[in-house]
Parts: C-alpha cells; structure tokens; sequence
C-alpha cells in the first residue's frame, strides 16, 4: 500500500527545521532506525536550503513543496521549487562546489544527498525552477534481498 | 528547536559549545555571535564542543570551515571535541578532520592546544 503526504511553506529559513521534523514524522511508521532517521532529516535540510538559498535567493515570497510517499520499505521524496533553476547541473553537484561562496556554504549539499539515499535525481529548467527527486530504500528491504 | 550557543575565554581559547541544532537558519546566527566575540577579544585558538548538537547539515560544515578559516588566519588553530557519529560523518566526507584536529572531550582539546 503507498502512502502519500504533501506539505507546501514559505522559503523561510526558520520553515528547514519544520520540514525535515515533519517529513521524519511521516516516515517513522515504517520503522527506521536512528541513522536513517538521521539521514532523511539531513537530505531535506539539504534541499529545502537550497530551495531557499539559491532557488528564491532568500524572497519569501516563494514556496517550497514537498512529497513524501511510503510503500512497503521504500522512501520516495520529492523537493521542488519555482525558483531561478539551475544552470549547470553537472558543476552544482560537484563536491565542494557552491555558487555561493561569499555565503560560507560548504558545497556539501548534493553530495550529502548522494550519500544518504539510493538515488538522486534533479530536473532543473533556468527561471522554472528545480525537482529534486529522491529514493531511498530501508536497510530491512536489503537485509531480505540477501 | 533552534541552536543555544555558549561562549567562553579560557586563557586564550575561545571555547564555542552548540546546544541543539546547526543549519542554515541557525548558522546565520552562530557565525555572527562568533565574530562579534572574536573582534572584542584576544581569542589564539578555537574549541568547538559538539556535545549537546542534536542535529547538522552541510551548512554547519560551512559555517565551521569559515570559523576555521577566520582562526587560521591569525594563525591560531581550531579542535572539534564530543562530536556524534552522524556529525562525523558529515565532517568525514567533506574532508575537514584533514585540517581540524579531533579530540574526545573538551578537556583533552583544551590539553592538546596546550592550555590545560
């Protein structure tokens, strides 16, 4: 059976917080463990701060949307903004790599979502904004596949 | 829940000890307390205590690199002490242990910057 939930919040900073609490909520009646708890909050503060950052460039005028759906041991994510997009996708996901350096960020956000979940992928159009799409199986599924 | 963030000079080390979560929202801030104290104090060297951090994304990296560029510049040197395994990993891939040293607690950072 899949499961869905939507939630939709002003590009605020304040809003990362509610939104990986959130989605940690949604996902916790499939029974993960601590780290893979750990490892969704981190990929939606990654995502929801670029949403952020870099898709509205800090105007709250803009909205973060997120899907979140649970089937059998499977987390799917979606992360979407209508913001400025991003223009080359290759280099934004580089490690270390940031456009914004002048901000302190680290550069760490994609990769950090390449490592937390199975798999990554980003649509992105200049000026329509950017979806993240993301997937990530629990370690219960692997331990069966054995 | 947001980022409680105690400062204290023990001798000339600037201990910084995070109370709660470190992520964009709450680094704005941190970086800026951080600044403000090093520009009205004679601050050497940097000990961070992780103890009390519940939770850390890559904008924590971030605001630690720029903290631990700021130090180094003045020729100081930054130790991240009680860090938790999800925060280790997080400083694992970025590569920051190869410039910031670890150390268990608080006391044994203080110890290898020579002022305990």
């Amino acid at each position: 059976m899949r499961n869905e939930m939507k939630i939709q919040f002003s590009a605020l900073s304040q809003n990362e917080s509610f939104a990986r609490v959130t989605v940690a909520a949604f996902i916790a009646q499939i029974d993960p463990t601590v780290d893979e708890l750990t490892e969704i909050k981190t990929v939606v503060s990654e995502a929801v701060t670029n949403a952020i950052i870099h898709g509205y460039e800090n105007k709250a005028t803009g909205m973060v949307y997120i899907e979140a759906a649970i089937e059998e041991d499977t987390i799917h994510l979606t992360i979407r903004d209508e913001g400025l997009g991003i223009r080359d996708l290759d280099q934004a996901r580089q490690p270390l790599y940031t456009s914004k350096p002048e901000l302190e960020r680290s550069g760490m956000g994609f990769t950090i979502m390449e490592n937390f979940m199975d798999s990554v992928e980003v649509i992105s159009e200049p000026s329509y904004g950017t979806t993240i799409h993301l997937t990530k199986y629990l370690t219960k599924n692997k331990a069966m596949c054995n | 829940m947001g980022l409680a963030v105690n400062l204290e000079l023990k001798h000339t080390v600037l201990c910084i000890r995070l109370d709660g979560e470190l992520d964009h929202h709450t680094a704005d801030m941190l970086r800026s307390q951080v600044e403000e104290y090093l520009r009205k104090h004679t601050v050497n060297h940097i000990v961070l205590n992780l103890e009390g951090l519940s939770f850390m994304d890559s904008s924590g990296l971030g605001v630690i690199l720029g903290r631990y560029k700021q130090i180094k510049s003045q020729n100081g040197e930054m130790v991240v002490c009680a860090i938790s395994p999800a925060v280790k990993r997080l400083f694992e891939m970025s590569g920051l242990f190869k410039i910031i040293k670890l150390e268990e607690d608080e006391e044994l950072a203080l110890q290898a910057l020579g002022v305990a």
